[in-house]
Order: structure tokens, then C-alpha cells, then sequence
């Protein structure tokens, strides 16, 4: 995408304030993976009073189980999973100081208003478009519950990432915003 | 008489499993690529563009086209001049899909009890197995993987024929427009129309097999499946849901006779990918 801005990780605030719900984006630098069962660990977690086994200040989460590497291949098939089953328990990690999320689909006003709260962005990468994703994907750890295989907490190192801004900080929803002019019903 | 070892459907099922998330239909192909054409959004173009680039992606170097691989749908007709002879039929095709999952690298993404203890039955067993007895001594297997981003945001109503054409359009472009974003759009639509039920939504899932630049043989149904398609694309969900006009790329309908007193209808949505692939034995 010729007008993407590019945006590295960690994501600061000032970086993460300055993108709006629309603009196309390429992240370069470390992303963690977790799903419906690393968040609900990681949740788990926070109610005992225990560390996180990352600290995710400034830190972009990325919605995703990859399909298994082929040999030589960093990772699978790399797509979004569907944001939504995520938001029970996003508004802790946000306070946490989670500045950003990789995933598709619409996120609840609960999610919105903890984004808004703590200077956090909501990227939505093209659902589906996993093998393409998997091409910016340069290196992939586990760093937690490996027991949870393609839904462990791992640490994507990504070049280039696409991704589009669909909710920003301000609480713009690009959903809502992009879908307005097309609806004809 | 046919005999035929039920050790070749699992060969079959196999290879079905790794072609049906390598490789993009041609039919599902060409309507994304035309959609780039007719989409009104440069957003939505350049996520079309992106989807036509990952499905070549995926075919040159045999990787899945989408990370979720689905839970394996499996439609059989078998021919009743045939014998199966080796073992369970369910147990041949139950051995393909672990087989395919595996050697193709393909997400294990079943668990055993779905309400639960949620275990992973790690090799992506049991597919759905659907089975028809036909006339003639053939085998047919199709494969259909379905990712739950879809399948999630399908529904069925039991209308009543009082609701008419007006209520299976309402409810065909409701459920689309609540779907919105999370099926991973532009998508294709399967609906089933009539029968009971379970009929219903077989229906609507048998319908996805169908190449969307095909429409029903039925000239009522077929104009049916037009003006559903003109209708989803105007409610602005386009491509991720992002805003736009091509919201889906097809939207095929399979009827069956109902009740006096009913009229049921199945709405399968199914991601851009709609992926199936098919070999006859």
C-alpha cells in the first residue's frame, strides 16, 4: 500500500494517538498472539494479583491461531480470528497497558470505552488473507501455555504487517464510518 | 457390482482436505477478482486485491489459504451397485480428514465435548458426514472446510408461508447485515428453503458446493438468488466489513417441498474462501 504509514513496535502512546479509524498501516517489530484461551488465563491471572508472563505496556496483542509450519517455514497460515470473542476480557488488559489489537471484526462499547480511556488502537487485518499475512511474519516463540498449541501466547517478530485502523483512540470506528456511504437499503 | 476398498476414500479424503485449503475455486477466484472491478471502495478494492494475492500465495507454495481449516464437511453419494469393503465407511473418512490435517499442515481446531471439557481431539476428527445412496456405481466425495468465523454468524427461522418472498429476503438480508464484519466478507450465502428443520439447513449448506456463477435450474429461484445478491450488496458491510459494494459474490438458493403449514429457511454464510473441492471415484 503506497500512502500505509509505518508504525513500530512498542507502540507508544503518542504514536497510538496520532492514528485515525481508516488509515492503512505496515507494524514492524514484536507482536503477541492470544485467543479465547490465553486471554481467559491471562484474566486469570490478574484476579490471583500474579505477574502476566509478558508485560504488555505498550505492546500490540494480535488475534490469531495459526495453522502448523511447514518445514522452513517461521509459521503457518496467519489470518485474524474474530475479535468479538475477546472483549469480556480486553478492558483489564487495556489497563493494563496494552496499547494496541490486531484482529477482525466489530468490538463491544465496553471495548471502545476502555480504548478511549487508555490511549489503545484497534487494527483489523483482512480476515482470511492468512498466507499472506504469514509472509510478514519473520520469527514466532512461545513464550506462554504452549500446552495450548496454536493458541498459545507467542511472539511474533513481523516486517511490515498490513493492517487497516479500524477503531482509533478517539473511539472512531471505521466500521460504522466506512460502511455509512455504501449503505443503500 | 463395484467393489471398492474403503482404504481409497481415505486416500481420497486426504488429498480433498489439503486441495480445499490450498487451493481457491476457479469460480470463487474469478468473483473476487471481477468484485475488484465493481467494488466502489478503494479501501475494498485493495482488500479484494489482497484476498486474489494470498489465494496465489497459497496455491505456489501449498499452504492454506486461511489459518482456520475448518471442521471437514463431507457430502458422499454412493452409488448403490457399489460394495464397500474394508472397513466402516465413517471410520475410512474420519481416517482421510486425520490423515489430510496432518501431512498438509492443516489447524486441528476440534474439540471432543463441545459444552465441557473442550479437549482438542487433535488430529481435526470427526467430519461431518453426510451420505446419499444414488443410482449407478460411482463414488462422489466432495469436502467443504468450514471455519467457524462463518458458520457463527449463520441462522434458520421456521417463517410461515404467510411471510412469503418479502419474509425469506428480510430475513436473508438481516442476517447478513448482522453478520457484518465477522465472516470474513465479501461472502457467499447459502440458503435452504422449506423441508423441516434439519432439511432446511442441510439445504443451505449443500447450496455452498454450488459455483456461484451457477444459478438455480429453477427460473423463480434463480431470479430469487439475483435479486438476494443485489439486495445483500446494498447494505454497505462490503469487503472485512469495512464499507462497501461487494458484500457477497454469490447467493445460491436449494429448495425442497414443505409442510401446508410451513416454510423453514436456513441461512449459511460462508467466507470469501467458500472452500470445496470434489473427486469422483
Amino acid at each position: 500500500m503506497a500512502d500505509s504509514i509505518r508504525v513500530t513496535t512498542p507502540l507508544t502512546a503518542e504514536v497510538a494517538r496520532s492514528l485515525r479509524a481508516g488509515d492503512s498501516v505496515l507494524i514492524t517489530g514484536f507482536i503477541y498472539s492470544a485467543r479465547d484461551a490465553a486471554h481467559k488465563r491471562l484474566v486469570e491471572a490478574l484476579d490471583r494479583g500474579e505477574k502476566l508472563p509478558v508485560d504488555l505496556t505498550d505492546q500490540i496483542i494480535y488475534y490469531v491461531g495459526p495453522s502448523p509450519a511447514k518445514p522452513g517455514q517461521p509459521v503457518g497460515s496467519a489470518g485474524p480470528t474474530t475479535s468479538g470473542r475477546m472483549d469480556a476480557y480486553t478492558p483489564r488488559l487495556l489497563d493494563e497497558g496494552l496499547r494496541g489489537m490486531i484482529g477482525k471484526g466489530y468490538r463491544s462499547q465496553a471495548v471502545v470505552e476502555a480504548m478511549k480511556k487508555n490511549g489503545a488502537v484497534y487494527f483489523a487485518a483482512t480476515g482470511g488473507a492468512a498466507a499472506l499475512i504469514a509472509e510478514s511474519v519473520k520469527r514466532y516463540e512461545v513464550v506462554a501455555y504452549a500446552d495450548l498449541g496454536t493458541e498459545a501466547l507467542a511472539r511474533f517478530t513481523v516486517e511490515d504487517f498490513p493492517a487497516i485502523v479500524a477503531i482509533d483512540s478517539q473511539g472512531s470506528n471505521y466500521y460504522e464510518e466506512g460502511q455509512k456511504p455504501y449503505r443503500r437499503l | 457390482m463395484r467393489t471398492i476398498d474403503v482404504g481409497k476414500i481415505t486416500e481420497a479424503v486426504a488429498k480433498l482436505a489439503m486441495d480445499a485449503n490450498y487451493y481457491l475455486a476457479q469460480d470463487i477466484y474469478n468473483a473476487l477478482d471481477a468484485g475488484r472491478a465493481d467494488e466502489e471502495s478503494p479501501l475494498g478494492r485493495e482488500i479484494l486485491g489482497q484476498l486474489v494475492k494470498n489465494a496465489c500465495i497459497a496455491k505456489e507454495k501449498a499452504v492454506p489459504i486461511c489459518q482456520d481449516t475448518g471442521m471437514a464437511v463431507v457430502f458422499m453419494e454412493i452409488g448403490q451397485d457399489v460394495h464397500l469393503v474394508g472397513g466402516s465407511l465413517e471410520d475410512a473418512v474420519n481416517a482421510g480428514v486425520a490423515k489430510g490435517y496432518g501431512e498438509g499442515y492443516l489447524r486441528k481446531s476440534l474439540v471432543d465435548d463441545p459444552l465441557f471439557a473442550r479437549r482438542n481431539t487433535g488430529d481435526n476428527t470427526p467430519a461431518v458426514l453426510h451420505t446419499a445412496l444414488v443410482s449407478g456405481d460411482k463414488v462422489k466425495i466432495a469436502l467443504a472446510p468450514k471455519g467457524f468465523g462463518s458458520e457463527n454468524m449463520s441462522a434458520l427461522k421456521m417463517q410461515v408461508p404467510a411471510e412469503g418472498v418479502q419474509g425469506v429476503k428480510k430475513f436473508v438480508v438481516d442476517t447478513v447485515a448482522a453478520a457484518g464484519s465477522n465472516p470474513c466478507p465479501p461472502i457467499v450465502v447459502g440458503v435452504g428453503i422449506g423441508g423441516t428443520i434439519e432439511k432446511a439447513a442441510y439445504l443451505a449448506k449443500k447450496a455452498l458446493l454450488r459455483p456461484v456463477d451457477r444459478r438455480n435450474p429453477h427460473p423463480d429461484y434463480a431470479r430469487l438468488e439475483e435479486e438476494l445478491l443485489e439486495l445483500v450488496n446494498r447494505t454497505g458491510v462490503g469487503p472485512q466489513g469495512l464499507g462497501g459494494t461487494v458484500t457477497a459474490l454469490g447467493v445460491n438458493v436449494e429448495y425442497f417441498p414443505a409442510h401446508i403449514a410451513g416454510m423453514p429457511v436456513a441461512v449459511n454464510i460462508s467466507c470469501h474462501a467458500t472452500r470445496h473441492a470434489e473427486i469422483e471415484l
